[in-house]
Parts: structure tokens; sequence; C-alpha cells
């Protein structure tokens, strides 16, 4: 037994508790938001209670509960929330006399009012119609709205130009150029600027108005009928009926609307693009800020900086700097950067928009310097951590041939260290895609109007708001006015969030492992 | 020579690096206390002594690779030809070139042998690959590694052994084509085998360069080097012809430490 807890046995159990208690609370996180996650898209059946009243309810059964005084009840996802004011309901089983699937249920998804249960019963006036009238009906629809589409671009532009126009009006009006040539000119331009726009204005209410004609009625299981105009209508779809590849390609549209649509119903439905761009290019920026700053810093403290009081004091500061809360980060970006440089560039470059703000109000590019700031110290000591790692004897030896330091930096000491340097990169990064306090002061917004990078010029907007996915999480599961409808959308908001630091992350420890091949000292 | 190479035992007669009155300090403790003495040209010389005697110090005083540490002091002279070595005028990188280094522990560069063989040249600018390719096939000639190497000049030099290792890293200070070679115990690393294969090529190298070696083993500097100089706590005791020393030391000190009675 002695001999048992000399050789440390116990030890190498405890840490291997460790260990594996870490990984479980790490897997079963993933397993809860992949199980939770992935199902959301995937058409459940749509059953028809028919309770011992008498009463009819149409739904989706979401979760099977115990009630308190025992017994079980059933929570239905009903929809319909223009006629019941509430998406969900709880029905207790023993209640139910009757469950059936009826093959004619369609699910409405609609740009209003969330989903719509029930039957169709009319289609633009007659009463005789299947679903393949109204399917055939809605893709019709679609060319119509690619027109109400164009128009909508155009109208963009139009007030695009037109803003920056009276802008360089109210420049000259600023510098008291009234008279100068171009000045009647860019008046007249206004004017037929704003004549265009109220023409394409007009014909674009002429084809919403258009495309509001049809409209298609339905009743729910109780038989209470509403009318739906079929331009509200995103998609129908019949789920006891579907086949199982009909429901794997209702899955791929669903996901690939997650992924490359505008969000609707304050971001409970609808699509994450916006959301996702704005992340990934927050990391890029970031990353293009924090990246060299952290590398030539943490080079000159370990290289140049002679070891001292001084240097010794910059060490302690930088290592401290990575444990403050980032909220702290966020409050001095909205100080320094939004309002200070912000609006110092405002002053001098933009006098003419003020007081509508340009830079100095929160926008990507505050944003991603708040997240660099953030960021760098981690750079900085992974730098120093691999520089200081290279064997004296390698330094030595490349100085003892003739070479400068700058020489041994470049062509020894960096490619050696960049696989330490890359694992810092890697933390930072990590670390910039979590993080969400200080973006919600320095530039993050609930509904972005338009993407940070776009086809109107200057192309790069560093001056917009933008949306990010763990913002989202926070807005749909704590802002949202119907936080149980929201609830799926939270998950896959953070399953798509894992994924992205995820993907990130393994595309830079290949590239660390591609050089840590290359250059096999290294110790990290 | 000037006067004072007439104290010593024997004339240097075509000095490569003459060191006068040479004083070395970490911070305020003095760790070479006025050295003198002359490297002759195209030999090998030894030096010994215990360990923290001083010899890798003086050794580094002499391409300057003490300026990498903080807070020394060197004193006196240190000339190679005509230029001295011991002064804030001197080109460090220059004086890196003329005089070439090899370590007690191999240090190959994580690249491929040929980038190893040509990083002198490199750095010191030269583009064309047809000098390289020539400089890199002279130089692991020198250094009998060609045989080996030749079909994998492109691997890694990780790859190869530690006594290829070290030979490798003797075609890298070769390449740049030297007058002075400094070898910090070159062989201490190294199997019995390797190490006899570096004292071979210890031997062959002499006929272009000036040699000057650090050495712990008392047979390996009796077997390659022409002279022998014995440090002891900063001094030089004794200096002569190896054989002369390892035979009939002048020095009781240098004859104990010979026969391993002390040190």
């Amino acid at each position: 037994m002695k001999r048992y807890w000399r050789l440390g046995e116990p030890w190498v159990w405890l840490s291997g508790a460790a260990l594996t208690a870490t990984l479980l609370a790490a897997a079963t996180l993933l397993v809860v938001i992949m199980v939770n996650g992935l199902g959301v898209f995937w058409p459940g059946a749509e059953a028809r209670l028919t309770l011992k009243d008498g009463s009819k309810i149409f739904g989706e059964v979401v979760q099977r509960g115990e009630k308190p005084d025992g017994g079980e009840r059933l929570q239905l996802s009903t929809g319909n929330r223009d006629l019941y004011g509430l998406d969900f309901r709880w029905i207790d089983s023993a209640d139910v006399a009757l469950i059936d699937y009826p093959g004619d249920a369609l699910i409405v998804e609609r740009t209003e009012y969330g989903n719509f249960h029930g039957f169709l019963r009319q289609l633009n006036g007659s009463a005789a119609v299947t679903s393949e009238q109204l399917h055939l009906e809605l893709n019709q629809l679609r060319q119509a709205r690619s027109v109400v589409a164009d128009l909508e671009e155009e109208m963009n532009e139009l007030s695009g130009a037109s803003e920056s126009n009276r802008l360089k009006i109210r420049k000259r009006e600023f510098a008291g150029k009234r008279d100068a040539a171009d000045y009647q000119l860019l008046q007249q331009r206004q004017n037929e600027l704003d004549r265009q726009f109220q023409q394409v204005q007009g014909r674009h209410s002429e084809a919403i108005a258009d495309l509001r004609t049809s409209v298609a009625v339905f009743a729910d299981a109780a038989g209470t009928t509403r009318e739906v105009t079929l331009a509200d209508i995103v998609r129908v779809y019949a789920p006891n009926a579907m086949s199982l590849p009909a429901k794997v390609g209702h899955y791929l549209s669903k996901i690939w609307e997650l992924l490359s649509d505008e969000p609707r119903e304050s971001n409970t439905e609808g699509g994450l693009f916006p959301a996702i761009f704005g992340t990934v290019m927050l990391i890029f920026l970031m990353s293009a800020f924090s990246f060299p700053v952290g590398v030539l810093a943490g080079i000159y403290l370990r290289e140049y900086a002679r070891d001292g009081f001084f240097v010794r004091l910059v060490r302690i500061a930088v290592n401290n700097l990575a444990g403050i809360p980032s909220i702290v980060y966020g409050i001095f970006g909205l100080g320094f950067f939004v309002y200070g440089i912000g609006g110092g560039i405002d002053r001098f470059f933009f006098p003419e928009s003020l007081p509508t703000p340009t830079f100095g109000t929160g926008g990507i590019l505050w944003a991603s310097l708040t997240l660099a700031l953030l960021t760098v110290p981690v750079v900085i000591v992974a730098t120093e951590e691999a520089l200081g790692a290279i064997p004296g004897d390698i330094r030595a030896g490349s100085l003892a041939l003739g070479a400068t330091k700058l020489q041994t930096l470049m062509r020894i000491l960096l490619p050696m260290a960049s696989p330490g340097i890359m694992t810092g990169f890697i933390l930072a990064m990590a670390r910039a895609a979590g993080e969400v306090a200080p973006l919600m002061i320095t530039g993050v917004v609930k509904l972005a109007p338009s993407l940070p990078l776009d086809g109107s010029f200057p192309f790069l907007h560093l001056d917009r708001k933008f949306m990010h996915l763990g913002f989202h999480i926070y807005d749909i599961g704590f802002q949202s006015p119907n936080v149980e409808a929201a609830k799926p959308m939270v998950y896959v908001t953070t399953l798509l969030l894992v994924l992205i630091v995820l993907v990130m992350n393994s595309i830079a420890i290949r590239l660390r492992n591609r050089m840590k091949k290359r250059y096999s000292y290294g110790t990290f | 020579m000037t006067a004072q190479f007439e104290s010593l035992p024997f004339r240097v007669e075509d000095p490569a690096i003459v060191v006068e009155d040479l004083c070395f300090y970490y911070g305020h403790s003095e760790a070479l206390h006025s050295l003198n003495l002359a490297f002759p040209r195209r030999q090998v010389t030894a030096l010994i002594g215990p360990s923290g005697c001083g010899k890798s110090t003086f050794l580094r005083c002499l391409n300057r690779m003490n300026d990498m540490v903080d807070g020394t002091r060197m004193l006196g002279s240190i000339r190679l030809g005509g230029m001295e070595i011991n002064s804030e005028k001197t080109d460090v990188i220059d004086l890196r070139r003329r005089v070439g280094m090899v370590f007690q522990k191999s240090n190959p560069f994580p690249k491929s042998i040929y980038e190893n063989v040509c990083y002198g040249l490199r750095i010191a600018g030269e583009k064309s690959r047809a000098v390289l390719d020539e400089a890199v096939e002279k130089s692991l000639r020198g250094a009998g590694l060609w045989v080996e190497a030749k079909d994998r000049l492109h691997d890694s030099a990780l790859g190869l052994s530690g006594g290829q290792q070290q030979r490798l890293c003797i075609a890298r200070a070769i390449a740049v084509n030297p007058e002075v070679i400094l070898m910090d115990e070159p062989c201490s690393a190294l199997d019995p085998k390797s190490t006899s294969r570096v004292e071979e090529l210890i031997g062959e190298l002499r006929n272009n360069f000036t040699i000057i070696i650090v050495t712990h083993n008392m047979q390996q500097a009796a077997r390659v080097s022409d002279n022998t100089a014995f440090l002891y706590e900063g001094d030089l005791i004794e200096y002569d012809r190896t054989r002369k020393i390892f035979v009939k030391p002048a020095n009781k000190q240098t004859e104990e430490y010979i026969t391993g009675r002390f040190g």
C-alpha cells in the first residue's frame, strides 16, 4: 500500500479525473447545443388533438412534461399567434380524447405573426383548391417579387446618390461658397435625383399593390378562418404528407435560408447572414490590427529592449492587461475610439453631416480596434515566449556567421518562433470571437440595415454598425418579446457561432502544424 | 615581433591573431587578467584548463561574441592582421566573417543542409546560384560531409546525426572562407567515432585555416594541436608547443593538470 502511494498512482488518477471532468463538461455543452440546434429545422409531425370537451387543436408536440400534481402534459407549438396570442400551449394528456395526423394539414410560414397551422380553404375566392395550386401561385409570385426587389435596389441607389449629393451641397454652404460654379449644377442634380426617386417609388408602390392582390384563406383546427395575402407567405408545407427526401429537402432549404438570408420577425425567424458576415469580418479586422502590433511589440520586448526596471514594468502591465474585464475595454473603446478619435475625424473631415455622426458613433472599425486592444497582450506574451524558447546557441550561430541582428531575426528566429506565435494568435482569435460585452457599446446592433462590405463605393464601410452572432444570441434569447418562440433560434445561433470559431481555429491550427513541421525546433 | 613576445617560450613568426594585455570583466569581477599571446597562422592552438578558468570567455573575445552579454567589458588589444578587434569602430559583421566559430552543441538552423551551408553567403548578399552551389559543394567536401549529404542537400539538416550536424556546422563556418576558426569544445557532445572523424577534419583544415580550439580532453589537445595554452583562473599559466607541454611542462600547475591531479 505504501508503495502504491509512493509510485504516485493516486496522483495519476486525480489528474486523469480532472481531465475527464473538463472534457465531459465541454462535451455535454456541445451535445446539448447540437441536439437542440440541429433538430430545429426538421419538419415534425403535425398532430390534431381532439379534446374531451370536443374542441380541437392543432400543433407539433415539442415537449412532454410532468404536471406538478402528477400525470403528463404536452407542450404544443400551435403557431397562429394572431388568433391565440401565444405560440405554445400546454395540454393535459388526460383531457385528450384523440390524436390524428391529417395529411392535408399545412404549415404556412409568414413574414408576420409567425407560422399558421391549419388547412387551406380558399384561393383567390375559389373554394375548391388543392395545395398544388397554391404552390403554383406562390411560384408565380416569386417573379413579381424579384421585380419589387429590383425596384427597391434602384430606390436604395438613388437615395444614396441623393444623400451624398446633398452633403456636397451642404459642404459648399458650410464653406460659404454658394456662388461656386458647381453649386447650381449640384442643385439641379439634386432636383433631378429627387424626381427620379419619386418616379421609382411610384412604380414600386404599384408593383406592391399588384403583388398583394392574391389572397388565400386558411382555417385552424377549430375552423376559425384567416385571410393571408400570398405576398406575405414565405413558405408552405404539409409535414404529414412529406416523404423522407422531401423532408431532407425542406431541412436543407431552411439551412440555406439561415446562412444566406436576412432575419425576420425581430430576429426570431429567417436567416443570420448579416450576423455571420459581421462576426467573421470583425475577427478578420481585429486580427489585422492585433497581429502585427502584438508581434512587433513582442519582438521589441524580447530582442531589443534592455532588461531593466522599465521592461519588467511593461511586462507586468502587459500580463495584467489580459486580465481586465472586457467591458472595461468596451468603455475605453467608446470613450477613446468612438468619442475621441471618431469625434475628431467627424469634426475635421465630415463637418457637413454633423450633428449626425459618421465615425463618431459605434462602428465595426471601433469595435475591432477595441477587440484588438483586448487581444494584443496575448499575442505579445506568446511572441515573447516563443522567441525566448529558441536555444541561445542558434542565435549565436547565426551571429557568429556575420549576420546582423535583423537578419538573424528575419531568417532564423521568426520562422522558428512562428508556431508559438500562431498558438497565441489562435487563443487571441478565440477570445475575440467569444466577446460580446465590449461590442455592445462600440457598434453592434440588433438589426443592421446594410453590411459593412458591399457593392457601393467605397465598398468597405468601416463606419457602419454591424450584427454579431454573440450579440444575436443575447438579443433573441433575452430581449425578444417572444422568448419561447425564439428558443430554437438561440440554439441554432449558438451552434453556428461555435462552428465558426471551430472552423477558424482549425484553419489556424493547420497552418501552425505546417510551420511546426518545417521548423521542428519549436517547443510549442 | 615586438619585444613582449620575446618573453614567450617560443617565437611566433607569422601570427594570425596577437593578443596584448587583454583583461575581461563580467560586471566588476575580472575574468581574464592581462593575457598576452599570439596564435600562429595555419596551426592549431588548443586552450586547456579547468572549468571556469576563462578559456571560453577568451575564445569569445576573439570574435566579440561577448557583446551579446550585458554588463561585460574588455580592455587591451586584439589584432587580426591589421585590424584592431577590441575597438568601437570595428565592424563586428566583417570581423565575424573573418573569424568563424563552431559551438559546443551542434546548432544547425532548421533549414535544409544546402541553406545551412550557404547561410553566411546569403546574408552577405550572394545571390548567384552558381556561386552558392560551388561554395556548398566545396565546403561540404572540406568538412568531409559531401559523400553523405550530396543526395539529400535539400532535406532538413535536423535529420542528420549528431556528428554529421557538427561537421555541417564546420562546413557552414568555412563556407564564408574565414581566416580563423574558433572551436568551443566541438566534440564534447559527440560519440568516440564522430569525435575521431572531427579530429581528422581539424587536421585537414589547418592547411588552410588558423584554428583555436577549446577542449577538456587532454588526449584530444595532444592529438590535434600544434600549440597549447594552459589557463587557470583567468591567468595564462603556460603557452608552448604542444609536444613540449605534454612531455615536459615548465610549470608545476600545468603538469598537475595534465596528469589529472587537479582540475
